[in-house]
């Protein structure tokens, strides 16, 4: 213990760090300037600038901004990174609970209650309980990486293709209990979002499945892409279909507090601290572990709630539990990249590149090695977040007025962002195109009751669950026993199928039968 | 109809002057204004940290930036593709790697573009050795029982590799294609979860490049059994060479390099090569380099007829090794 708190020290040491900044104008008196809390605030606030344009998630945020990065020194610069790694994933949640726009797949959950919340004139609180669910899931899983950050490693050298295969099953089974209607239609997107996914390279052969011979399909489509076109642009054109003004009007009337009620303190703080835990637990595993948090938490929350027919018409711990989730992953999907120097996903590989550039190659030993560039950046996750409650919850105020701007005016902007921020993720007009076709898709969808969300969550399983059948495959030479005969995977298994049977039983059925009679506005 | 003729007539003019203004951008002051580097892969990768690191020095020496435009897709062929139908003006370049500008010849049979015939080779930058890498409780103590172990299980062999089209999926099948084995091939999805296998072991062996392995192996998390250049490196002075160790075959370095579109002015290229060359003996550029573990061209190596030669041998040695990709 003592050494944790020497470790803490250290890390907050390095952050609190101060510069004597003497210009020239102050004549030879100098200004302490706590240059890594400033770069925290400046990524943090910059990330969330970035991450708040639609389709810009936070992989494409910290590529786009990972140069700035390369001027400062290491610790600097990797602290900086953190910044807007965080604020991205931040901004990113903006834009599904103001436009229903999700930046990445995250988020995806985080649209569904939010934006019904936001619908109500209850933006406001449902992004500070975002922010505030968020500072928690910080908090508590910075302690966590501090105090379980060597031991919890194992658990992600523990989770080979089959534990992975097995994982992904239990993720789809909960994309069926996140949808609100009918199960058959839930499945049905399921499967076409399943589909959808295997667009592209064939990962063992290379071979191009489904891509029309146009070379940007050869890489598969983007979730940038298709969430932009099925949330973002169909909204768009259901809202002008419907007489948009109108519904938006009545938003703006609606408009009641900026922040959230004791009420909503209340019906929250459960959710957030169930979401922090599955998210911390889920984060630790490379590769779909903090996308599978964010709607775990979701379902938990479902699940436990007296009323489940409020999820999905903006309750508030629908938002609360996946956003307090999310962020929880985000930290501790650090822990495999902090102990073992391995990137688990694209964000952090590109977090090893940025350390790479500073010649710090991170690897087992990083710890022992740099021990104040580790515990710094731990120590600077905290501040991270702590800079997002500071810059976000004054920020509300902002983005709820921006609810305000006439729909007229809001849509043509809306519609141009998305643009921008689709085509800049990979530089491809194809990519522009194809959220087009998307949209019209999602406005056949939305009009014949399809929900949107199952079909992205099959869309970002659907590869990882392939890719890792299909090795857990190769390794045990076609031996379909794997996922059964290893402990992990098998435990894994046996938690999907006794949900799945939760799921069929008539009674629940029922109950969700009561839930789809639904008035149609 | 008048104002239709009043634009066509702008357009002319304006056409008319960009034509005088491409024409009096010469070789001799070029660069006048901000040069493009295509990386064909994603920022903080191993190419685009060379080309960074590279560019960084030369765009001091040509007096004008050098922006780095990240493109990624199909193996770093989309950006290569498009590169090489940039205009051939120096603007526009691309760093190129064994992947794009060699082993992609025999893998994607429907390449839109062709190495030697559709760029100007420009200058060498820097390679990064591969490393023949195994699980820590491998059961091999040096090379020789590694070829032999892996020969007598071939069957049982789970060989890892970051996907088709990468470098250490070439590096692999050239190892098989040298020993003359075919072990099953799992595919990750790049270098990190590669590894992440390798030290969980779940997969047997790899082959990857020395910027990834390095604090692997010195931390004892996974082995390595040689080094696939002439030379041994700095960073792991122990390791012996592939030479050393008894597989002389085994030669395989992931070289990064600077292409111009075809059709660039001799001139222009020529400048561009001796700012790479000069870069390269920068002292903090060298220092940064080798600390990467790669391997920096001696000077023979760094013109551009040695460029063309290394693609021209490369683009035959991996077509050699390598079937489509489907």
């Amino acid at each position: 213990m003592g050494d944790l708190f020497s470790n803490l020290g250290l890390g907050f040491g390095v952050v609190f760090q101060f510069v004597q900044w003497a210009p020239a104008f102050l004549h030879g008196m100098s200004i302490p300037i706590p240059i890594n809390i400033l770069l925290c605030l400046i990524g943090a606030l910059v990330g969330t600038l970035v991450g708040v344009l639609p389709g810009i998630g936070t992989i494409a945020t910290v590529a786009m901004l990972l140069p700035i990065t390369f001027g400062l020194p290491p610790v600097g610069a990797l602290i900086m990174l953190a910044g807007i790694y965080y604020g991205a994933q931040y901004g990113g949640s903006t834009t599904s609970i103001l436009v229903n726009i999700p930046g990445e797949a995250s988020s995806v959950v985080t649209a569904l209650d939010g934006f019904q919340m936001a619908k109500q004139g209850r933006a406001g609180p449902a992004l500070a309980i975002a922010a505030i669910g968020s500072f928690f899931a910080g908090c508590v899983a910075t302690v966590l990486i501090a105090v379980l950050g060597a031991p919890l490693t194992k658990l992600a050298l523990a989770f080979g293709p089959a534990e992975y295969f097995s994982l992904m099953v239990l993720g789809l089974i909960f994309a069926v209990v996140l949808a609100k209607g009918s199960v058959l239609k839930a499945i049905a997107m399921i499967v076409f979002g399943l589909l959808l996914s295997m667009v592209g390279s064939d990962i063992e052969t290379g071979a191009a499945r489904m891509s029309f011979n146009v070379p940007e399909l050869a890489d598969g489509l983007g979730f940038a892409t298709v969430a932009m076109g099925l949330f973002g642009f169909a909204e768009i054109i259901r809202n002008l279909d419907a007489g948009g003004e109108g519904d938006r009007d009545l938003v703006q009337e609606k408009v009641t507090g900026l922040m959230p009620t004791r009420k909503d303190m209340m019906d929250s703080a459960p959710a957030i601290l169930r979401g922090t835990v599955l998210g911390s637990i889920l984060g630790i595993l490379p590769g779909g572990g903090a996308v599978i948090a964010s709607f775990a938490a979701y379902t938990l929350e479902k699940k436990l709630s007296k009323d489940p027919s409020r999820f999905g018409r903006g309750a508030i711990e629908g938002v609360a539990a996946p956003e307090s989730a999310n962020n929880a992953a985000a930290q501790t999907s650090f822990i495999p990249l902090l102990t073992l120097g391995i990137p688990p996903n694209a964000v952090m590989a590109l977090m090893v590149g940025a350390m790479t550039i500073h010649g710090i190659v991170p690897g087992p030993q990083v710890m022992q090695k740099q021990p104040e560039l580790v515990w710094g950046m731990i120590a600077s996750m905290w501040v991270g977040n702590l800079m997002l409650l500071i810059i976000n919850l004054p920020l509300v105020g902002i983005w709820v007025r921006l609810l305000r701007v006439p729909y007229r005016l809001m849509f043509p902007s809306i519609v141009i962002f998305c643009c921008i921020g689709i085509y800049s993720v990979n530089n491809a007009p194809m990519d522009v195109v194809l959220a087009g076709i998307f949209g019209l898709l999602g406005y056949w969808l939305i009009k014949h009751d399809f929900e949107p969300a199952p079909l992205l969550l099959g869309m970002v399983l659907g590869p990882l669950m392939e890719e890792n059948l299909r090795r857990a495959l190769l390794i045990s030479r076609g031996d379909a026993t794997v996922f059964f005969t290893r402990p992990l995977s098998a435990s894994l298994m046996a938690i999907s199928a006794f949900l799945l049977v939760l799921a069929l039983l008539p009674s629940l059925r029922k109950k969700r039968d009561e839930v789809f009679v639904e008035s149609e506005s | 109809m008048n104002y239709l003729r009043r634009t066509l007539a702008t357009a002319g003019l304006a056409l008319a002057s960009i034509a005088a203004m491409a024409g009096s951008g010469q070789a001799q002051d070029y660069p006048t204004r901000t040069i493009t580097m295509i990386v064909p892969f994603a920022a903080g990768g191993p190419t685009d940290i060379i080309a960074r690191i590279v560019t960084a020095e030369m765009a001091k020496t040509l007096g004008q930036s050098i922006i780095i435009e990240n493109v990624v897709g199909a193996g770093g062929t989309t950006a290569t593709t498009r590169a090489a139908r940039a205009n051939p003006d120096g603007y526009t370049l691309i760093t190129g790697h064994m992947g794009t500008h060699a082993a992609a010849v025999p893998l994607y049979p429907k390449l839109a573009y062709h190495p030697e015939k559709d760029f100007e080779p420009v200058a060498l930058l820097a390679g990064t050795p591969i490393l023949i890498l195994a699980k820590k409780d491998f059961p091999a103590k040096d090379l020789k029982e590694f070829v032999a172990y892996v020969k007598a299980n071939t069957d049982k062999m789970n060989m890892a590799h970051a996907g088709i089209g990468s470098v250490s999926y070439s590096s692999c099948e050239l190892l098989s294609s040298v020993l003359e084995i075919k072990p099953t091939g799992v595919p990750f999805n790049g270098t990190g979860p590669a590894m992440n296998a390798l030290v969980g072991g779940q997969v047997d062996y790899m082959c990857d490049q020395i910027v990834n392995a390095v604090p692997q192996i010195n931390g004892g998390t996974i082995k390595a059994y040689a080094v696939a250049t002439p030379e041994r490196n700095p960073s792991l002075p122990d390791l012996p060479t592939t030479i050393e160790a008894g597989l002389p075959k085994y030669q395989v370095s992931a070289w990064n390099a600077i292409f111009a579109p075809k059709g660039t002015p001799p001139a222009i290229v020529a400048k561009l090569n001796a700012a790479a060359a000069k870069a390269l003996d920068d002292e903090n550029v060298r220092k940064r380099l080798l600390d990467l573990g790669s391997d920096i061209p001696k000077a023979d190596g760094r013109t551009q007829a040695a460029l063309a030669a290394l693609v021209k041998s490369e683009v035959e040695k991996w077509s050699a090794v390598l079937k489509p990709a489907m």
